[in-house]
């Protein structure tokens, strides 16, 4: 079935996997250097003192998502094909989750 | 067949069996007995209020009656009741052999059988939980004694469970449908479960976090819903809710899911407006996520909020609605069976409409300060879970019984069953409406004479005996069926439209001797309409990979409940923290058991399925 396609086929031709899995590496390796960049962004962000609170604390939330996203798309391989109900049910969850929250910070009287 | 070479007794093929046929029967006498319990507290409920100043049961039993009452059935009776369903029909009707994950199949149910059993034995040790099934936290936390303790431990167990049995349809539904099972060729029933599990996916961990912070609260010295320490009572109010209203349509979409399958098999018609059925069952779903604060409307969070709420939740009506004309639409110029099970289909429309209609009054947000608190909104949940949930399972169990038993119940004994419960829930709960209006409120143990009130109380406990005598009819039309019912044929009824009655009744173990090619919606009726007897297979016959079964399921579940009767104790007795730590132990050791040992499971042979084929077909 569809969800199966990026499954291993050995029948598949060979030369376009290997350039597809260095493809795969590739963008891995730059997500990664990402990763790290971006942690050491968010510690000085915090560590650096002329920044008041107001900026490094939603900077550094803004960081975490886009590491999220990068944990997601290109390390559990989110961004292959076959990856569409895992997505709608991620985000179908955090639509709810948001929605409860939202609703507790708007109107509801705590 | 296979099963004659393993050979075992009945009472250890049922304790270790993975397999989804006869998980749905565990589920069904489970969930049957925990609904003749309930039953049971209901009739003393109505027998104590059928008189102004009755004695019949003190104060503080009759609250524990009524909290049990609402517990039992809701979590242990309709929740299970609908798996048994699910189980029994679910994996058949999108031709898999079994559920994803045969093991968690048999782990959920038996988390929630030790959960239910936990919780029923507060009767016998120091009374029961007596705040409400909604145990709003104020009142709870006040309680004395260790009922509420039994409340939270046993909920916490069998919710593992739900949450299990959930997460195993979803994978079931995504992962093993049959060729040419397409989304939008799935059976309403399929539908329904479907989103009825990712309901319980996304609404089950609110509960548990409840859940925790009560049992926190009350074991281990929390203090997350004590306001003198910092802590917010209304807290638990919204995480119940949170659940609590998502729970309803866990309970309602799987019922709606049994009537489409219903209606249109005995109109002989295709599914009016399958799609449009489609997209409301999911929009339902949706929306179910959005209102639960109109459980809590007089709390006092503000107009804004209250009506926000209540906009959101009168928008629930459209698609269900649509559902209400689709049903009429089916029946439409079709050519109408009035079989027992289509009897309680038909007798559902009107009933649930009328829940429904009353759910719009109480989404009024102004409106509610009145009905808050009153008969009113005993009557309108009662119309929504009777005429919907209960109504739907007994048609089920008429509908799928040959399916899961291989005997016809009697169809004379069963629109007796039906015409007694019809009557009697009306009797019941229609007055109730009125009684509410007149300023009657719930959960009074007793009231006096002089209001009004004596005649509607009477004519409520008449109905709820009527209620009663159609559950033993049908009890007792199922020992005479068990003893000496005709054996069904593989499509029952005659006019079977979906998978689950191309198989034997009941199906063989394997289900499919050749997964079905699924050529369009109503897939055997298809093929019938073809001139075929069965299924175009999508394989070759070949040897069947089956799972073994295992006691582990058991022993983990078993291992909780040790361990919260243990840790429930361990304030009062010494022993209490030992107990609790040997039953985690228990379950865990059993978990690692289950990942260190090695099981592949067995195969079934060609052979022996030809020689299954042919015997199933002789019959």
């Amino acid at each position: 079935m569809a969800q199966h396609t990026n499954s291993g086929n050995p029948n598949v031709d060979l030369a376009y996997r290997r350039k597809k899995n260095a493809e795969d590496m590739k963008h891995q390796v730059i997500s990664f250097a990402l990763m790290i960049f971006l942690t050491l962004v968010a510690f000085f962000a915090i560590g650096y003192d002329k920044f008041s609170p107001w900026f490094s604390v939603p900077f550094i939330l803004l960081l975490a998502i886009v590491q999220v996203g990068f944990q997601l798309y290109y390390f559990m391989h989110m961004s292959h094909k076959g990856h569409e109900l895992p997505a709608l049910f991620l985000y179908s969850g955090v639509f709810v989750a948001f929605l409860t929250i939202w609703a507790f910070m708007t109107i509801v009287w705590w | 067949m296979s099963t004659v070479a393993r050979k075992k007794s009945l009472i250890w093929d049922y304790l270790t069996t993975v397999d989804h046929k006869k998980i749905a029967i565990l589920y069904l006498i489970a969930g049957g007995l925990f609904f003749i319990m309930g039953g049971i507290e209901a009739l003393f409920i109505r027998i104590q209020l059928a008189v102004p100043n009755n004695d019949f049961v003190s104060a503080g039993l009759y609250n524990e009656i009524l909290t049990m009452h609402g517990t039992t059935m809701i979590f242990l009776a309709a929740m299970p009741l609908v798996f048994a369903m699910m189980n029994a029909v679910v994996p058949i009707q999108i031709g898999a052999r079994d559920v994803a994950f045969p093991f968690l199949n048999s782990l959920g149910f038996w988390l929630f059988f030790f959960g239910g059993l936990f919780l029923n034995l507060s009767w016998f040790l120091g009374g029961a939980p007596d705040a409400g099934w909604t145990s709003y936290a104020s009142l709870s936390l006040e309680s004395p004694g260790h009922g509420i303790d039994f409340y939270v431990l046993g909920l916490q167990i069998s919710g593992l469970g739900t949450l299990i049995g959930g997460i195993n349809f979803l994978v079931t539904i995504v992962n093993m449908r049959a060729p040419g099972m397409t989304y939008m060729r799935m059976p309403l029933f399929t539908w329904t479960t479907f989103v009825a599990s990712a309901l319980i996916l996304f609404a089950f961990p609110p509960l548990t976090v409840g859940l925790i912070f009560l049992m926190m609260d009350r074991l281990f010295g929390g203090n997350f819903f004590d306001p003198a320490l910092g802590g917010n009572t209304i807290i638990w109010e919204h995480l119940f809710w949170i659940f609590g209203h998502p729970e309803v349509y866990i309970l309602v979409l799987p019922a709606f899911g049994i009537f489409s399958e219903i209606i249109s098999t005995f109109s002989k018609k295709r599914l009016f407006g399958y799609s449009s059925m489609v997209f409301a069952t999911v929009l339902i779903g949706f929306l179910g996520f959005m209102v639960w604060a109109h459980h809590m409307f007089t709390v006092g969070m503000g107009p804004i909020a209250n009506a926000i709420f209540a906009v959101a939740t009168m928008a629930i009506a459209v698609p269900t609605g649509i559902k209400i004309f689709n049903w009429l639409f089916t029946m439409w110029g079709g050519s109408i069976r009035f079989t027992t099970p289509m009897l309680y289909a038909v007798g559902f429309i009107p009933s649930f409409v009328m829940g429904g209609v009353t759910g719009v009054m109480n989404a009024t947000a102004a409106a509610d300060y009145q009905y808050h608190d009153s008969y009113f909104v005993v009557a309108h949940f009662h119309y929504v879970i009777v005429g919907g949930v209960v109504f739907a399972l007994l048609a089920g169990a008429h509908y799928w019984w040959p399916k899961m038993f291989g005997k016809m119940l009697s169809e004379k004994l069963g629109k007796v069953t039906f015409w007694l419960f019809f009557i009697g829930f009306h009797l019941t709960f229609f007055i109730q409406h009125f009684l509410g209006l007149m300023g009657m409120p719930r959960r009074v143990f007793t009231y006096l004479p002089g209001q009004g009130w004596e005649t509607g109380n009477l004519i409520s406990t008449i109905g709820a005996f009527f209620m009663a005598a159609g559950t033993i009819v049908l009890l007792v039309n199922i020992v005479i069926t068990t003893v000496k019912g005709k054996k069904a044929e593989a499509d029952a009824w005659g006019d079977g439209r979906t998978l689950e009655w191309a198989v034997s009744s009941p199906a063989p173990e394997y289900n499919f001797a050749q997964t079905p090619l699924v050529r369009g919606l109503d897939a055997l009726w298809v093929e019938k309409m073809e001139g075929k007897k069965g299924l175009t297979p999508a394989e070759p016959l070949g040897d069947i990979h089956m799972p073994n079964p295992s006691f582990l399921p058991f022993v983990i579940s078993l291992g909780l409940f040790i361990s919260a009767l243990g840790f429930m104790y361990h304030n009062d007795h010494s022993w209490g923290l030992m107990v609790g730590i040997v039953g985690l132990l228990i379950t865990f050791g059993a978990m690692f058991l289950r990942s260190v040992i090695d099981d592949h499971g067995y195969h079934i042979h060609k052979e022996e399925i030809i020689e299954a084929e042919k015997k199933g077909a002789k019959a």
